[in-house]
């Protein structure tokens, strides 16, 4: 990576050319309708089990954070409460984010890395055929796809372990913490987590497709590339979260 | 059939580095030509600048009427279905058989039926000799069989322009020899325009119509075939006879004065290398071998080649042995033309 500033903005300006020309080739048919659910089982199976595994620790420490801190306060009632919120609001949306980025976008940066320093993206824009369509469309629609339910999972996942932990661990009051589930948390909180994700995984792909197909000097090129996929992803994705977020508390009542 | 290419004040930079600048040649339709050029002199991104892969500084290549370096996007994919373009490493797609690889650009850009299709991919198959190798995956096979799967998947869509980047690089010398044969039946056949990087210069000596040669920048000559052989250019000849005196240095180019010196000791017989000569001598061509239909292009072609061989053997019998030829090479010539059995053929047609 350059670290001039001339060759930062270049870079930060040709990958923003390529989501547009993403969001350009969008509508063209034919759809790739094969390397999209390709793409999306392959994206799943590599996220699923890692998203899972995390989610459950991530749960569980929001509780226990939780939980002392609302024992010393003398609101047990409402450990149940902030541990659904915290997990639906941020937890969710970063895990998937981490994983997303950590996970589907490396594999999809190698991928198309390695295919760039084989010559094959060449090939394939000589035979007539534009890679933006057949290959990074595909890839950015079924990230997107594979965001939005893993958002899900973690959010299952997520409160599951926080309710155990709360309940079982720290002997929580099983009723209790049920009962305060909707106190703070609303469902609107559920969409802007599935927005979020949305937009993570776009971001993710996008930024995994750009590396990818820019890569360039043979196979260090292509650890250079995912490495510095990952690193833009997270700051990008750090960034619009904190930006959805506060965009969100402007526009969505609170509760309590 | 074929189309012209036509290249004016092409220049080439990577940031402050000028690959090369102000290239101007003309590949005639239908014709073979060849691009020749030490290691390193952006024979490969002259390659990528014509099908528009790298955008130029400067200049324009018009193809078929359209100045490619000015297309929008759009139109550059349509005008590159023109184009079909061998590879260095035959560019397959790593995760599809031979046989994917190749039906892929009919299966993208044409509705043909799968068996249409299949009669296609394994008529071309048959044609590099990859028939029983559908099956394989490109990591599985030798790299001379990517390069012919590369090529067959190159000539799928019937392309009016064939561009190959090193086809005789990493290959042994008897698979070069089939190479050259195949790109000139090939050339027979579909008549398509044909333009070879490399820096083989047998191959170079064997198959073009037209030669030219990248040096220090520039194209520093281009043309026929019988004038860059015969050419008194000093880089033309070192490079055409692959020896160390003359311009062409190790690492890029030697100093003016150098050179004279060395031109000079090689003048009088006196270079370091006293065995190796240097010659300007025509070396014949290769011609279509006998299965194949020739066009009357490659009729006319046959026919002066056997009109020189006339003349140049009388002299030949006189002199000395032609010293710029080993003596292995002029058996598989003599035996891919045999001039005289092929102008009886040329004149019974």
């Amino acid at each position: 990576m350059s670290l001039s500033p001339t060759g930062a903005l270049k870079h930060s300006g040709s990958l923003f050319a390529m989501a547009l020309d993403v969001l350009r080739t969008l509508p063209r048919r034919p759809f790739q309708l094969r390397e999209f659910i390709q793409q999306a089982w392959f994206i799943a199976s590599v996220t699923i089990l890692p998203t899972a595994l995390v989610s459950i620790p991530f749960g569980a420490v929001i509780a226990l954070q939780i939980g002392s801190l609302t024992r010393q306060l003398g609101a047990q009632s409402f450990s149940g409460a902030a541990s659904v919120l915290a997990v639906l609001r941020e937890a969710s949306p970063i895990v998937t984010a981490l994983l997303i980025a950590g996970a589907g976008g490396t594999a999809i940066c190698a991928d198309l890395g390695a295919r760039k320093i084989r010559e094959e993206i060449d090939a394939m824009q000589v035979l007539g055929i534009d890679p933006i369509h057949r290959l990074v469309v595909p890839r950015v629609l079924a990230t997107m796809l594979v965001a939005v339910l893993l958002n899900g999972l973690v959010s299952v996942v997520g409160v599951a372990g926080g309710y155990f932990f709360n309940v079982v661990m720290q002997n929580g009051t099983p009723g209790a913490y049920l009962a305060s589930f909707t106190t703070l948390a609303q469902l609107s909180d559920l969409w802007a987590a599935e927005l979020k994700a949305l937009v993570f995984g776009a971001i993710a792909a996008i930024v995994a497709s750009y590396k990818g197909l820019n890569a360039q000097g043979g196979p260090k090129g292509v650890g250079d590339a995912v490495n510095q996929s990952v690193v833009i992803t997270f700051m990008l994705l750090f960034v619009t979260n904190f930006v959805m977020t506060a965009v969100y508390f402007q526009l969505v009542p609170q509760r309590g | 059939m074929g189309v012209e290419i036509c290249v004016e004040g092409l220049t080439k930079s990577f940031g402050h580095q000028v690959i090369w600048q102000d290239v101007s040649l003309t590949l005639p339709a239908g014709e073979v030509s060849v691009m020749l050029g030490p290691s390193g002199t952006g024979k490969s991104v002259f390659l990528k600048t014509l099908v528009g892969l790298l955008k130029p500084e400067r200049g324009s290549i018009k193809i078929a009427g359209q100045d490619i370096t000015k297309l929008r996007e759009r139109d550059l994919y349509e005008v590159r279905k023109l184009f079909g373009v061998l590879f260095q490493d035959g560019a397959l797609f790593g995760s599809m058989s031979l046989y994917d690889n190749i039906a892929f650009p009919l299966r993208e850009h044409t509705r043909k039926p799968e068996s249409e299709v299949r009669r296609i991919v394994l008529e071309k198959m048959d044609m590099v000799g990859l028939i029983g190798a559908e099956d394989k995956l490109p990591g599985e096979i030798s790299g001379g069989m990517r390069k012919r799967a590369g090529l067959a998947r190159a000539l799928v869509l019937d392309p009016e322009i064939i561009l190959f980047d090193e086809p005789d690089s990493g290959l042994d010398p008897v698979r070069v020899a089939y190479l050259n044969q195949l790109i000139v039946d090939l050339n027979a056949q579909i008549d398509a325009t044909f333009l070879i990087v490399t820096h083989d210069i047998a191959s170079a000596r064997l198959v073009p119509d037209n030669i030219g040669l990248l040096f220090r920048r520039e194209l520093v000559m281009f043309g026929p075939r019988e004038d860059l052989l015969t050419s008194d250019e000093p880089v033309v000849r070192q490079f055409l006879n692959g020896r160390m005196q003359g311009p062409i240095g190790m690492a890029e180019e030697k100093d003016a004065a150098q050179v004279e010196q060395e031109l000079a000791d090689l003048g009088n017989g006196a270079g370091q290398n006293a065995g190796e000569e240097s010659t300007t001598a025509m070396t014949p061509r290769l011609l279509p071998s006998p299965g194949v239909t020739r066009p009357p292009r490659w009729q006319a072609i046959a026919e002066r080649e056997v009109e020189t061989r006339r003349k140049a053997e009388p002299h030949g019998e006189g002199e000395p042995p032609d010293q710029a030829e080993p003596p292995q090479k002029t058996e598989p010539q003599g035996e891919a033309e045999s001039p005289r059995k092929k102008g009886e053929e040329v004149a019974d047609a």
